[in-house]
């Protein structure tokens, strides 16, 4: 075990981290101000790199490409909150939940239809591509540091956005008493559209920057999705805070986990039976650590009003 | 509740029992569509159309595994997200016993040898005791939460056991488990199409059988106080908390026997019976057939097997257009099937 070896893994944690927060702060967000459960938060992550990676290949431009990216899931979670999700502030959960299955196999296979079944690639732009060197001697690429760069940002930003600004001052207003807020004159509809679009955008930019490191297909969206929903379990439905810490808890505790488990269980195993069970409980040590937390806190770390 | 209420009154001696309309048309509805699940492989099989006997095995299946999953919906108010883990448990049990009988290899050598079995009554015992353990776990970890919570840790926890069988080689891992021969039943040829529907079918009619009595119990009446009133419940001098535990249970033995008689119709199984959009599926046969009503399931998995084999046939995309009827559904149609076909539910 080496220390570079270390060190490259929390960056790959870090950055698996940072990529769930775009996700999971939408989802949470969404949740703690509309009370909506949303499953089909996947299909805009891969909306945005479906978008990415194609304007990307008819431009040659990456970062065009990420722009479009972006709008089109924003513009995609405006279309589908004045369509569908608006009728289903008022209803059950379990209405919730069927409707957006619903929208996940509509934008799943609309998008098989448009694109077919085959991935399209999106390759890291020209001057992102490099790699720095580690401690240790290792070197790590310069996008996956971007990648975390962002997330950062995106914090940072998100933070500002919810506790400096007006509209933010509005989002916590809605997440306390949405009655109240209406009755002082806040359109509460207006409001909405712009929090869904905004937690789609976030889902679009995810979508796109992860798109240049996996092949972008059909269905790319859902195994993030689930992830997001154990972050945000961990962290508190409608806690972005708590979204930040779950996403980073769990980055770090997969990508560690899978590296090093099998590793353990060689002092005491066969490689071939270590790298056996070491990868099945690696898989399933988020869901452990899921169900540790919520033994002793019910409704997460940093549970919101609700 | 008014109404559940006067029925238990009415079985008084003495009382005229005044019959519900809208329960009668229901009942009449119910009755057909069980004759028509049984009659149609029948005459299927006797015009030698073998195809058409095993898609109404298909039907009963489905339709049992989402009789599972509506006891913790409809009846408990518990929306599990995560009932592909018990389908799947009950088919990897069969698949496994199956794969260890052909090979001759034990299950377990250590602490006990348990040797594989071909014998359909001890794998389902066995497909359903683990199917109870696990939901006794998932359940007891699960039922401290609720609403959103509880939806997505079912979730959750589903995943945690797609991903085990995934990352698991020994088991066929992504590629899955061929089942080679059909597993036996003591006295009756199982590789007879018909003779296994009947299987399937006597199994169903068991799993409403034992829905509709539980329901009609007292055990039935605290599980629907703890969906309506949790409150009023426990103020009547029972905790919720075990009553919910105990119905997950059930309806996670009635789901995981369902995946077990599948994974032997298939002669296959895999992680996609462990997937989340199995779980997807099974509650959208529930919602389509109607929340809460007893043959809600049998309509909503006649109506979902024949679109998937109809407009499958017709189109590779199928999903989109269940997306869309769905979506249509769950927007303006609430009450499902059963809601056009015998009219709006008891409650609502």
């Amino acid at each position: 075990m080496t220390l570079s070896l270390l060190f490259e893994q929390l960056l790959n944690g870090l950055q698996l981290g940072t990529m769930l927060f775009l996700m999971a702060s939408g989802l949470t967000l969404v949740f703690g101000v509309m009370g909506l459960i949303n499953l089909a938060h996947g299909s805009f992550y891969m909306v945005g790199a479906f978008v990415t990676a194609w304007t990307a290949g008819t431009t040659g431009s990456f970062w065009v490409g990420l722009g479009a990216g972006i709008l089109a899931a924003a513009a995609v979670g405006a279309v589908v909150e004045l369509l569908v999700i608006r009728r289903l502030y008022h209803r059950q959960h379990l209405d919730q939940v069927l409707a957006t299955f619903a929208l996940i196999l509509i934008f799943s296979e609309g998008t098989r239809w448009l694109f077919g079944s085959s991935p399209l690639w999106l390759n890291v732009p020209e001057a992102l591509s490099g790699a720095v060197a580690l401690p240790g001697g290792s070197r790590y690429p310069v996008f996956r540091l971007v990648i975390i760069a962002v997330g950062v940002l995106v914090a940072v930003a998100l933070f500002l956005l919810i506790s400096r600004t007006r509209l933010g001052m509005r989002i916590r207003a809605g997440e306390s008493d949405r009655e109240m807020i209406g009755a002082l004159g806040i359109d509460i509809a207006k409001l909405y559209t712009l929090v869904f679009a905004l937690g789609a955008a976030l889902a679009g930019l995810a979508g796109s920057m992860i798109g240049a490191l996996q092949s972008v297909q059909v269905g790319m969206g859902e195994p993030v999705l689930i992830l997001a929903f154990v972050v945000i379990v961990i962290g508190g439905i409608g806690s972005i805070k708590g979204a930040l810490i779950g996403s980073l808890l769990v980055g770090l505790v997969d990508t560690l986990g899978r590296v090093f488990l099998p590793s353990l269980f060689k002092l005491f195993m066969t490689p071939a039976e270590a790298s056996g069970v070491g990868a099945a409980l690696a898989s399933m040590l988020i869901y452990v650590l899921m169900a540790i937390i919520l033994a002793f806190k019910p409704k997460g770390l940093f549970a919101a009003n609700d | 509740m008014t109404r559940l209420h006067k029925g238990a009154l009415d079985k008084t001696p003495g009382a005229t029992p005044v019959p519900m309309p809208r329960i009668q048309r229901e009942t009449w509805v119910n009755w057909a569509l069980l004759g028509l699940l049984l009659l149609a492989p029948m005459i299927a099989n006797a015009l030698g159309e073998v195809y058409y006997v095993n898609l109404a095995t298909r039907i009963a299946i489905v339709t049992m595994a989402a009789v599972g999953l509506n006891l913790a919906i409809g009846y408990g108010g518990m929306i599990s997200f995560g009932h592909a883990a018990f389908f799947g448990l009950g088919g990897y049990v069969a698949g496994i016993s199956a794969f260890h009988a052909f090979d001759m290899t034990p299950v377990l050598s250590w602490p006990i040898t348990m040797p594989g079995t071909d014998n359909l009554l001890v794998i389902w015992l066995v497909a359903m005791l683990s199917c109870a353990v696990l939901a006794l776990v998932i359940g007891a970890i699960s039922l401290r939460t609720s609403g959103v919570y509880f939806i997505m840790i079912t979730l959750a926890f589903a995943q945690m056991i797609y991903y085990f069988a995934v990352s698991w080689p020994t088991y066929g891992g992504e590629d899955g488990l061929p089942i080679y021969l059909r597993n036996q039943f003591p006295g009756l040829d199982t590789n007879d199409p018909l003779t296994f529907f009947l299987i399937c079918f006597a199994a169903l009619v068991l799993a409403l059988a034992i829905t509709a009595r539980l329901m009609q119990s007292r055990f039935g009446a605290a599980l629907t106080m703890a969906r309506l009133n949790e409150t009023r419940l426990a103020t009547a001098g029972i905790a919720p908390y075990p009553i919910r535990l105990v119905a997950f249970v059930i309806s996670a033995v009635i789901t995981g026997l369902a995946g077990a008689l599948f994974a032997d119709l298939n002669g296959f199984v895999g992680a996609s019976m462990l997937s989340w959009h199995r779980s997807g599926e099974i509650m959208v046969i529930v919602i389509l057939g109607g929340v809460g009503r007893l043959y809600g399931p049998l309509s909503g998995a006649m109506l979902f097997v024949l679109m998937e084999t109809l407009l499958g046939g017709l189109t590779e995309y199928w999903l989109l257009f269940l997306g869309l009827i769905l979506l249509f559904v769950v927007l303006f149609a609430r009450g499902g099937v059963m809601g056009l076909l015998a009219g709006r539910a008891r409650h609502e």
